[in-house]
C-alpha cells in the first residue's frame, strides 16, 4: 500500500499532508508507505491512493476512485475521518 | 593522524555531505532504525547533488536569455525565481547555507521558547532559501567562520518567528482559528495587501460570491505555468534580438523560434529538477525539526505554507494571481521608463504569492481589497529585487534572483546595514534585538491570555 500526497509545487503543503497522513496511519494502525509530489510528476501508477486538496483535484488527471479529496489540509481530523472510511470500506 | 583530520575537515567542507550529516543527527535523535537512518542520510545527500544538477540545466537556458536581453534592450533582465538563484548560490555558499539553516531552526525553537514570538516556521524550502540568502549577504558583507554562522542563524531564527507573528491577526481572520500560524516569506506583501484591503474595501462583497471559470486551475501546476510564461518571454526576446543574432550566437543554426521554445521549457525543466532535489533534502530534516519543536515548545503555533489559505477563498486565489501579475507587468513598464534593471514578472511568485495576497486582501476588503491589494503586492515584488541585487555581490549579476517579498525586505535591510556598520556592530544589533525580546517577555505584563490559550 502506498499513499501519495499531492500539491501544486510538491514541496510545501503536500509535505505537510504527508506528515499528517503518517500520524493518522499510526493512529489507525495501518502500515503504508507515504510520499509527496507535485501535480506535474504525479502518475496513476505511483501509488494506490492520492490525497489532495479540493482546489487541485480536478486538474490532476488521475482516476477518480484513486483520489481522496480533502478540504482542510491543515489538521488531521478530516484526514482521519476520510482515511478510516477508506480503509474500512 | 593528520591524514584523518584532513579527511574529516575535507568531508565537512562538502555541502552535500554536511546536509547529510544534519539529517543523520536528526534521524539518530529521533531513534530511527538503522535502515531508515542510512536511507534518509543518503537521500539527503542525493537531494543536494540533484539540486546542483538542476542548476546546470537551468543555466543553459538562463545564460542565453541574459545575453539576448542585453542585445535587444541594452539593460540587465532578471527573472526572479528562488529555486534558480539558490541552485546557483549553493555552489559557492553551500556550507554556509547548510549550517545557517540547521542552527537557524534551532534558533527558531529558542526564540519561540523565550520570547513572545511563539511561532515555529515549518515551510522548509523557504527556511532553506532564506538561509542561503542570509549566507550570501553576510559573506559579501565580510562575515566569516563562526561569526557568520552565529549571526546568520540567529537572524534566521528571529525572522522565522517574526513574520508569522506579524501577519497572525490577518491569518486568524482568514482561517477563523488561532491555532495555526502562517509561514511563508512573502509576508510583507500579504500584510500590505491586507492593510490596503482594509482601507479600500468598505462594503465590497467577498470574491467567493462571484462565479469564475475553473479552467485556469491548470496554472496551479507550476511546471506547466513556468514553461508557458518562459516560452512567451523567450519568444519576445528572440524576436526583439532578431533571427540572425540568435542563430549565429546560440542556436547553432536551429530556427530561432524553435530554439526559443525549447529554451523556455528547459528553464522549467531546471526548476523541476531543483524542486526534486529540494524535496529530497527536506524529507528528513523537516520532520525532525517538527518533532523537536513539538517537544521543546509545545505552546507554539506551527506556521505553515501559503496554500493552507487557498481553500478558504478559491476565487481570490485566481483574482490575486491576475491582479498581482498585472502589477508585475505595470511595474516592468515603469522600470523600463526609468531605465533601471528590468524585473520580469516571474510566474511562480505571482502565482503563489499573488494568490495569497488576494486571499488576505479579500479577508479585509472583499473583491476590491483582493484586486487592489494583490496589485500592490505585484508592484512590491517587482521593485524590491531592484534594491536587493546590489547587496548580493556577484550573484546580483545572475539574471535571476530571490523573488518573494520578505527576501527583498530582509535582504535589503541586512545588506544596507552591512554597508554602514562593521560585522561586530551588526552582531551586537542582532543579539541586542534577541535580548530585548527575551527581556520584554519576562518583564512586560502578559496580555489577555484568552487568545493563546484557545
Amino acid at each position: 500500500m502506498k499513499i501519495m500526497a499531492v500539491c501544486g509545487h510538491g514541496i510545501g503543503s503536500s509535505f505537510m499532508m504527508d506528515m499528517n497522513i503518517k500520524k493518522v496511519l499510526k493512529k489507525l494502525d495501518v502500515d503504508a508507505e507515504v510520499e509527496h509530489t507535485d501535480l506535474a510528476s504525479v502518475n496513476a501508477n505511483d501509488a494506490d491512493l492520492f490525497v489532495m486538496a479540493n482546489d487541485i483535484a480536478d486538474s490532476s488527471g488521475l482516476p477518480k476512485d484513486k483520489i481522496l479529496v480533502i478540504k482542510n489540509i491543515v489538521g488531521t481530523k478530516e484526514l482521519e475521518e476520510k482515511l478510516s472510511a477508506y480503509f474500512n470500506q | 593522524m593528520d591524514g584523518l583530520l584532513f579527511f574529516i575537515l575535507d568531508i565537512l567542507k562538502v555541502p552535500s555531505v554536511l546536509v547529510g550529516l544534519i539529517a543523520l543527527v536528526g534521524l539518530i535523535a529521533q531513534k530511527k532504525s538503522l535502515s531508515d537512518t542510512i536511507k534518509g542520510t543518503v537521500k539527503t545527500i542525493l537531494g543536494f547533488i540533484v539540486l546542483s544538477g538542476g542548476a546546470t540545466v537551468l543555466l543553459t537556458s538562463l545564460t542565453p536569455l541574459g545575453n539576448m536581453f542585453e542585445h535587444a534592450f541594452n539593460v540587465q533582465g532578471i527573472i526572479p525565481n528562488n529555486e534558480a538563484i539558490v541552485s546557483m548560490a549553493i555552489e559557492k555558499y553551500g556550507t554556509a547555507t547548510a549550517l545557517i539553516m540547521a542552527f537557524g531552526m534551532a534558533a527558531n525553537i529558542i526564540v519561540a521558547r523565550f520570547t513572545r514570538l511563539k511561532f515555529i516556521f515549518l515551510t522548509g524550502h523557504h527556511t532553506f532559501y532564506m538561509a542561503c540568502m542570509i549566507g550570501v549577504i553576510l559573506t559579501v558583507a565580510g562575515f566569516e567562520g563562526v561569526q557568520l554562522i552565529f549571526v546568520g542563524a540567529l537572524t534566521l531564527g528571529l525572522i522565522m518567528a517574526f513574520f508569522p507573528a506579524l501577519i497572525h491577526r490577518y491569518t486568524r481572520k482568514v482561517t477563523g482559528t488561532n491555532e495555526v500560524g502562517f509561514g511563508h516569506f512573502g509576508t510583507l506583501g500579504y500584510v500590505l495587501s491586507a492593510v490596503i484591503g482594509g482601507i479600500v474595501g468598505k462594503g465590497s462583497k467577498s470574491t467567493e460570491e462571484m462565479d469564475l471559470p475553473k479552467n485556469l486551475s491548470f496554472l496551479r501546476d507550476s511546471s506547466i505555468s513556468i514553461s508557458l510564461t518562459m516560452m512567451v518571454i523567450y519568444f519576445i526576446l528572440a524576436i526583439a534580438s532578431g533571427s540572425e543574432y540568435v542563430t549565429t550566437n546560440f542556436s547553432n543554426g536551429q530556427h530561432y523560434l524553435v530554439y526559443a521554445m525549447i529554451q523556455g521549457i528547459t528553464f522549467a525543466a531546471g526548476v523541476f529538477i531543483i524542486l526534486q532535489g529540494v524535496r529530497l533534502i527536506l524529507a528528513e530534516i523537516v520532520p525532525a525539526f517538527t518533532g523537536f519543536s513539538e517537544k521543546l515548545v509545545p505552546n507554539a503555533h506551527p506556521a505553515l505554507d501559503c496554500p493552507i489559505v487557498f481553500p478558504y477563498a478559491p476565487n481570490a486565489v485566481l483574482i490575486g494571481f491576475l491582479a498581482s501579475f498585472a502589477g508585475g507587468v505595470i511595474g516592468l513598464a515603469l522600470l523600463g521608463q526609468l531605465n533601471w534593471v528590468l524585473i520580469l514578472p516571474g510566474v511562480v511568485p505571482h502565482f503563489f504569492c499573488g494568490a495569497t495576497a488576494g486571499v488576505f486582501g479579500n479577508a479585509t476588503g472583499g473583491r476590491r481589497g483582493a484586486i487592489i491589494g494583490a496589485f500592490a503586492h505585484g508592484l512590491l515584488i517587482t521593485f524590491l529585487p531592484v534594491f536587493l541585487l546590489p547587496v548580493l555581490g556577484s550573484l546580483g549579476f545572475a539574471n535571476t534572483t530571490f523573488s518573494d517579498a520578505d527576501f527583498g525586505g530582509v535582504g535589503i535591510v541586512l545588506g544596507y546595514m552591512a554597508q554602514y556598520l562593521s560585522p561586530n556592530v551588526i552582531t551586537a544589533v542582532i543579539v541586542g534585538i534577541f535580548a530585548l525580546l527575551v527581556i520584554y517577555n519576562y518583564t512586560a505584563k502578559q496580555p489577555q491570555l484568552v487568545e493563546s490559550d484557545e
